[in-house]
């Protein structure tokens, strides 16, 4: 199991958890068990979010790997310039 | 590969040839966007709201059709109904419904048979309006009775009773703050405001469309990402998006502010409706200032705790932005994920509004949101350095972000270079040079986390053994060159043996565009990985002539050799070679690449600047100025400068000059640059730059985005630099010459 990092602002979404556990090995499985977990998620990861694997940032990069070990944290989708 | 793995020994990588686009530039030969004419076109002209907030009642063209030469119209009502989200909100900024959101936004769009005719008639449109109460100040937005933009327009994350023009809400952070806080010797809390400002693109927004009734088109067009302008053209006029050839010309400037449409659907929109015929439009610089991404403007609380050595306690900020009349365009996430990212902090928090106004529908520019965000929190860590007399660069030092240190964010860092700027500036001989009278010194860190994104690639071998690569990503800071280096490199070819082709959006999959300083990290990194394919085929064809297995081959020097003495005494087989006997030894030999590839190394930077303010007026003149950034690895050192001092420069710019004014009415009232002021070559000193290289495990060369970073730490910079010289801090952008006068006289 995984552990993701969720921002504050999505506490009213998950019963007030910061940290969800889920069994997942790539970071678009990861988001789709998010919603499935949480199903008021779903415009909110639909919309655009960023995720960071192990200090990585891979936005839309949805099959890469993660592993049980992995730090996962979901950030405000970010755009560049 | 691990970062120690990485090799230094290259022979064309970190050198400095010719720009391939040079000669075509310096002699007028560069087709820009504005440059693409085609048989019996036609040209479109525009008609804009002149009022912030205004339902439309009533739009008459019969005298406007009756103009000699008028070939077509739009308004909305030529555009498919039934969009949702960001689709709806391009259409409804290419061309506004029931009200008109903002000055400056289009109403209706004519196509004639000349530029003038095309003038002429859209001032023989007649409308009628219903002024409506607008707002275009992001603190004023977000009053209960303020007048309200959109209704309903609240996203799942606002919390239950806010106003409706705050479209969107984040908070984030770790630690606890109150313990944070009270372990502090001095905590202060400010609050900063920053003015939107214009990427300032030399080039105006130009395009031309074409489009028949059968639903297949072509575009012609300046762009940053000519995959962007497809699915977002396709989506506004309900067309499938494979049907939509487009084509991006030579780019003069972009900085974000071409990753998106504005305008352009509309010259598609007049084409289907004048029988196919191709339709011109190009901006004119008022409609650029007027109608298309300035960056958002943004009210930002910032509170710091600091002891007395400098160790900060704990941080937090509130920032509050508007992207304009459109949700989701302020850049406040980005904005607060950079704002403390240079620090290691104990215990952080981080609040934002997303806010409306009756403002264009802002756009990227230049690490969206981290240029505020530098302005807010590099001001209030200097404004503690002079409180408790501590060196600004020493209390970066000691606090400063590192690997495997826990990001202001939440994610732990990767290796990053931020220390190495520090300490590389400190020891620049600008340091020692002793400060005059009016003089001020002023040092600022930034941060642009970089992205990589979805690529595509191909390289193909010519008989004569030179190599094409095409690629998707617009060449808006040199990355043709960088691209050609990394060929080189690669293969073990000369330099002027690669030819760099951007190309449409018929001959690869999808490329995100030019944007997130990407595109040496991804295209490049795509390019390697095609070379590399091409490499297994090269070798492979060599093996079938000597009758070896393939893996008994390696590449270099721009040939296949025999890896030792079992597998054979073979001459080398050259690329020419190879290239050359292609046709019958298996065919055309090619490599291609697409993935979407995460995992950009970061980049932070440091600025060190000198100003000199006049007492008299309040000009400030800047000295020297000094730019440190991490690059990863300077692939065209020249082009890594180029960036590094081309963000100093629009940074500058929006620290003392640049802003969006409106007047009482909503107008913009400076839309031109005679009034919306630019730095200028005789403004600036020649900026210098030290490239630091702490290489980006995650490319094959260690590349690491550079064109962002740079743009956000003159804003703070100079900031200090004026405090440092005047005594007096303003935290309101820009530091215009009346404030600095006025700031100055009241001290007097």
């Amino acid at each position: 199991m995984a552990e993701v990092n969720l921002w504050s602002g999505l506490r009213q979404f998950t019963d007030g958890e910061l940290v969800v556990n889920v069994k997942a090995d790539t970071v678009g499985k990861m988001l789709d068990e998010l919603i499935s977990i949480y199903p008021n998620l779903e415009p909110i990861i639909e919309a655009g979010v960023s995720v960071a694997v192990d200090g990585e940032m891979v936005a839309g990069a949805d099959h890469t790997p993660i592993k049980p070990e992995s730090e996962i944290f979901l950030l405000q989708q970010f755009k560049g310039g | 590969m691990a970062k120690d793995e990485l090799s230094n020994n290259f022979k064309y990588i970190g050198t400095r040839p010719n720009r391939p686009d040079g000669l075509d530039k310096v002699t007028g030969r560069a087709k820009y966007g504005a440059d693409f004419n085609v048989p019996n076109m036609l040209h479109a002209a525009v008609l804009r709201s002149p009022h912030a907030h205004a339902r439309i009642i009533k739009i008459d063209t019969s005298k406007a059709e009756a103009l000699s030469g008028v070939k077509a119209f739009v308004t909305r009502a030529d555009f498919p109904d039934g969009l949702k989200g960001e689709n709806f909100y391009l259409q409804e900024n290419t061309i506004a419904g029931d009200r008109a959101l903002y000055d400056g936004h289009a109403v209706a769009a004519v196509a004639a048979t000349s530029a003038l005719a095309a003038k002429d008639a859209i001032k023989l449109i007649e409308i009628e309006y219903e002024l409506l109460p607008h707002v275009t100040d992001v603190d004023e937005a977000m009053k209960p009775d303020a007048p309200v933009i959109r209704e309903g327009a609240q996203d799942h994350s606002v919390p239950e009773g806010l106003p409706p023009n705050i479209v969107s809400y984040m908070d984030f952070g770790h630690g606890d703050l109150e313990v944070g806080f009270s372990d502090a010797d001095l905590v202060m809390e400010k609050t900063y405001k920053t003015e939107a400002a214009h990427q300032g693109y030399i080039e105006p927004h130009a395009c031309v469309g074409q489009l028949g009734q059968d639903g297949k088109g072509e575009m012609w067009i300046c762009t940053q990402g000519q995959w962007f302008i497809r699915k977002m053209c396709a989506s506004v006029l309900g067309l499938e998006a494979s049907q939509l050839r487009v084509t991006p010309s030579e780019i003069g400037g972009g900085f974000g502010g071409k990753t998106t449409i504005f305008s352009e659907a509309l010259s598609l929109a007049l084409s289907r409706k004048a029988g196919g015929r191709p339709v011109k439009l190009v901006m004119t610089r008022s409609e650029v200032l007027r109608a298309t991404g300035p960056t958002a403007s943004a009210s930002m609380d910032v509170k710091i705790g600091m002891k007395k050595n400098g160790k900060m306690t704990a941080a937090s900020a509130v920032f509050r932005m508007q992207g304009g009349a459109f949700p989701g365009m302020a850049p406040t996430g980005m904005a607060l994920e950079c704002a403390f990212a240079n620090y290691q902090l104990p215990a952080v928090h981080h609040t934002g509004y997303d806010v409306l106004s009756n403002r264009p529908k802002s756009a990227a520019y230049r690490a969206p949101g981290s240029p505020m965000a530098a302005f807010a929190v590099e001001s209030l860590v200097d404004e503690l350095c002079r409180e408790l007399n501590l060196d600004p660069i020493d209390v970066r030092l000691l606090n400063g972000s590192k690997e495997g240190s826990k990001s202001s964010f939440g994610p732990t860092f990767r290796r990053i270079g931020l220390i190495e700027t520090l300490e590389a500036a400190k020891s620049h001989p600008n340091l020692d040079v002793e400060l005059g009278p009016n003089q001020g010194r002023g040092i600022a860190s930034g941060y642009w986390m970089n992205h990589g994104g979805e690529t595509s690639i191909s390289m193909a071998l010519g008989e004569d053994g030179t190599v094409t690569l095409s690629i998707g990503t617009p060449d808006i800071g040199g990355s043709r060159a960088s691209m050609a280096l990394m060929v080189s490199e690669t293969l073990g070819i000369p330099y002027e043996d690669v030819r760099v082709n951007v190309v449409e959006t018929g001959s690869l999959g999808v490329n995100e565009p030019t944007h997130g300083s990407r595109a040496t990290f991804a295209t490049g990194k795509a390019a390697v990985e095609a070379c590399n394919g091409a490499i297994k085929e090269m070798c492979r064809r060599a093996a079938d002539k000597w009758g070896i297995d393939p893996e008994a081959i390696d590449w270099f020097d721009g040939a296949a050799h025999p890896s030792g003495p079992n597998a054979g005494d073979f001459p080398p087989m050259t690329i020419k070679e190879i290239g050359r006997r292609m046709g019958r030894t298996g065919g055309p030999i090619s490599g291609h690449h697409a993935t979407t590839y995460g995992g950009a190394g970061e980049s932070f930077g440091t600025h060190v600047v000198d100003v000199e303010v006049d007492p008299e007026t309040g000009r400030t003149t800047i000295l020297r100025y000094l730019v440190v950034q991490d690059a990863g690895r300077a692939i065209h050192p020249s082009y890594v400068e180029g960036q590094f001092q081309g963000g100093a420069a629009q940074g500058i710019g929006w620290a003392l000059n640049e802003e969006y004014i409106y007047g009482d009415d909503g107008r913009l009232q400076n839309a031109g640059f005679l009034d919306y002021r630019v730095p200028v070559a005789s403004d600036l000193p020649m900026i210098d730059t030290i490239i630091v290289e702490v290489p980006s495990d995650n490319h094959p060369f260690g590349v690491r985005g550079v064109g962002e970073t740079g743009i956000a730490p003159p804003l703070p910079a100079i900031a200090n630099a004026i405090a440092d010289a005047t005594g007096k801090r303003l935290r309101h952008l820009p530091i215009s010459p009346p404030k600095v006068l006025k700031a100055i006289k009241e001290s007097s």
